[in-house]
């Protein structure tokens, strides 16, 4: 398994803080910030494992994850959702949209530094 | 129709022992205490159909005693709502009975004795109503928590502001825990997490104390927790703002007393009833003129180009966007409706995926709805987005209409109309950025702008 993760995120803040803690744990770091054109960041960067925010301006996210697993090249690929809300129904949208694991927003750096690492053995 | 319901009715009252006939007969009758069981459990009427295979229209007229209903469907029904099948087609006594054993299920520490339920609500039927009808109506409280939890959730200015501070919270935690944990971090990495946390802390601020100003200044706050117009909007969403009822070449004005009233019984306050009558009248209006059938023929010889359906049948263009309104999703596909009177306020909206309509304030002005409350009699056709999280394409259809007769010494009062559809894509046009209420909307340079947005910076 390859250590590149495409982080879809559109808080600068919060990207930076995920992409240093990633980077340090020797994970290719790389970002994408908006809806609209995720699919294609996608097919671009070919990643190992994708974090992908719930809440983007232009396309949910479940849309993208949709997309995902549409595509037979990235169908396999690990997801990560991160969302603001933990209500069961946004869990199980995850779920049914594909999601290999879920994260509710505040989130401890460890928690998805342990994701990542579970998600790239598996 | 009528006249079958009575006959149901009749038939039901005679197994009943002649004690029980008098009061309230409604209660004693198969669909309503279907609909108590349904609701009593939380599950949506379309969920319920869903489950056993028949239309939420059918499970609707069936709710309402106006099918017949026993054999396969009623075991289904009663197996959805885990119920014994007796419960609903049996009269108050076993009712009361499998009320009583509910309620002991739920029971915590009283231990009650179980298996003297029977000989409690022969002996004691008052006090049995008593410890049921508590029981029941702490299911409903529950539902209405729980209806009020969900609205609070889909409030769209509580949204933005509880994700701006989330979102703000997110980057501090993940930024310290960084600052804390690594060792030996680069001065400038330092630096620059300082300086983040630094903004991001301003911005928790800022989205905090709009979230405590948001909430002190809510409306009815202390008072009623649903306005007249939720309370109307909320009976068209659960009929899917479709009436089968008033789609007979029969119905009448009867037919929407009827319906009023059957909500009014249902606990509809007495100004949403008034609301929901002169929907439900415009409603008759609409199918009279425009008749179903002949309708949806139309609409799949002609496309849903409203235009072409007014040509085709000599309606107005208003008209026309009602009806496409009330057709259920599987003739007309998703269609979204709102409608505002010249003062701009939106007085009727059915919701359509990814287009959000504020319910507390003034909507954006620049929603083609406002445009076309400016240009009477130009209909305008837009492809709009709204800038939020979660807002898609649409298709707007605009046009004003002046409603009702006119007269020499007043003009008839105009309103605005915006007809939503799913996005035609491309060959639609450009499409225009618009928002959905200023004080959570992120256009920064936004001429129609009337109050800054609590959010603290554009997406």
């Amino acid at each position: 398994m390859g250590k590149k993760v495409l982080l879809i995120e559109d808080e600068p803040n919060i990207i930076e803080a995920v992409s240093f803690i990633l980077s340090r744990d020797g994970w290719e770091v790389k970002t994408h910030s908006n809806g609209h054109d995720a699919m294609e960041a996608v097919r671009r960067r070919a990643p190992d494992i994708v974090i992908l925010d719930v809440m983007l301006p232009g396309k949910s996210g479940f849309d993208i994850l949709g997309e995902i697993r549409a595509d037979p090249e990235f169908a396999g690929v690990p997801v990560l959702m991160l969302t603001a809300r933990g209500q069961t129904r946004d869990r199980e949208m995850a779920e049914r949209a594909g999601a290999s694991r879920y994260m509710t927003k505040p989130f401890s750096n460890a928690d998805v530094l342990d994701a990542v690492r579970a998600l790239a053995g598996a | 129709m009528m006249f079958y319901c009575k006959q149901v009715f009749t038939q039901v009252q005679q197994v009943l022992p002649e004690a029980e006939k008098k009061p309230m007969p409604e209660r004693f009758m198969i669909g309503t205490r279907i609909r108590e069981r349904r609701v009593l459990a939380g599950i949506r009427q379309t969920e319920l159909a869903q489950k056993v295979g028949i239309s939420p229209s059918y499970l609707n007229l069936i709710e309402h005693n106006r099918r017949r209903i026993g054999g396969k469907t009623l075991l289904q029904l009663a197996s959805a709502l885990d119920v014994e099948p007796s419960v609903l087609s049996e009269g108050a006594a076993a009712t009361l009975v499998s009320g009583l054993r509910e309620a002991a299920g739920a029971a915590d520490g009283a231990a009650p004795e179980r298996d003297r339920a029977e000989e409690f609500a022969e002996r004691f039927p008052g006090w049995a109503r008593l410890v049921t009808g508590l029981y029941r109506r702490n299911g409903e409280m529950e539902r209405t928590i729980e209806t009020l939890t969900d609205r609070l959730a889909h409030d769209p200015f509580l949204e933005a502001s509880l994700h701006e501070v989330i979102s703000a919270v997110t980057a501090i935690r993940a930024t310290a825990s960084i600052l804390v944990e690594t060792e030996e971090l680069e001065p400038e990495w330092t630096a620059r997490f300082h300086r983040n946390i630094n903004e991001d802390s301003a911005r928790l601020t800022e989205g905090a104390q709009a979230l405590v100003k948001y909430l002190e200044g809510a409306p009815n706050r202390d008072a009623d927790v649903q306005s007249p117009q939720d309370e109307m909007h909320a009976v068209l969403a659960a009929r899917g703002f479709h009436f089968t009822e008033l789609e007979h070449e029969a119905a009448g004005p009867k037919t929407v007393a009827r319906l009023v009233q059957a909500e009014a019984e249902r606990g509809l306050s007495g100004p949403a009833q008034t609301l929901l009558g002169a929907v439900l009248r415009q409603y008759l209006e609409d199918a009279r003129a425009l008749p179903m059938a002949g309708f949806a023929a139309r609409l799949r010889r002609l496309g849903p180009d409203p235009a072409a359906l007014a040509g085709a049948t000599g309606a107005g263009l208003a008209q026309v966007f009602r009806r496409l309104a009330a057709l259920p999703e599987a003739e007309a596909g998703p269609v979204g409706l709102v409608i505002c009177d010249a003062s701009g306020t939106l007085i009727f909206r059915k919701p359509i995926t990814g287009f959000a309509m504020p319910r507390l304030a003034g909507a954006c002005a620049l929603w083609p709805l406002y445009q076309a409350l400016s240009q009477p009699l130009a209909p305008l056709r837009r492809r709009v987005r709204q800038v939020r999280r979660g807002g898609e394409t649409v298709e707007a259809l605009a046009v004003a209409a002046r409603e009702g007769a006119p007269d020499f010494d007043r003009p008839a009062p105009v309103r605005a109309y915006m007809l939503l559809r799913p996005d035609p894509g491309a060959a639609g046009g450009a499409v225009e950025e618009i928002g959905v209420s200023c004080r959570i909307c992120p256009l920064a340079a936004c001429r129609a702008r009337r109050e800054p947005s609590i959010l603290a910076e554009g997406f």
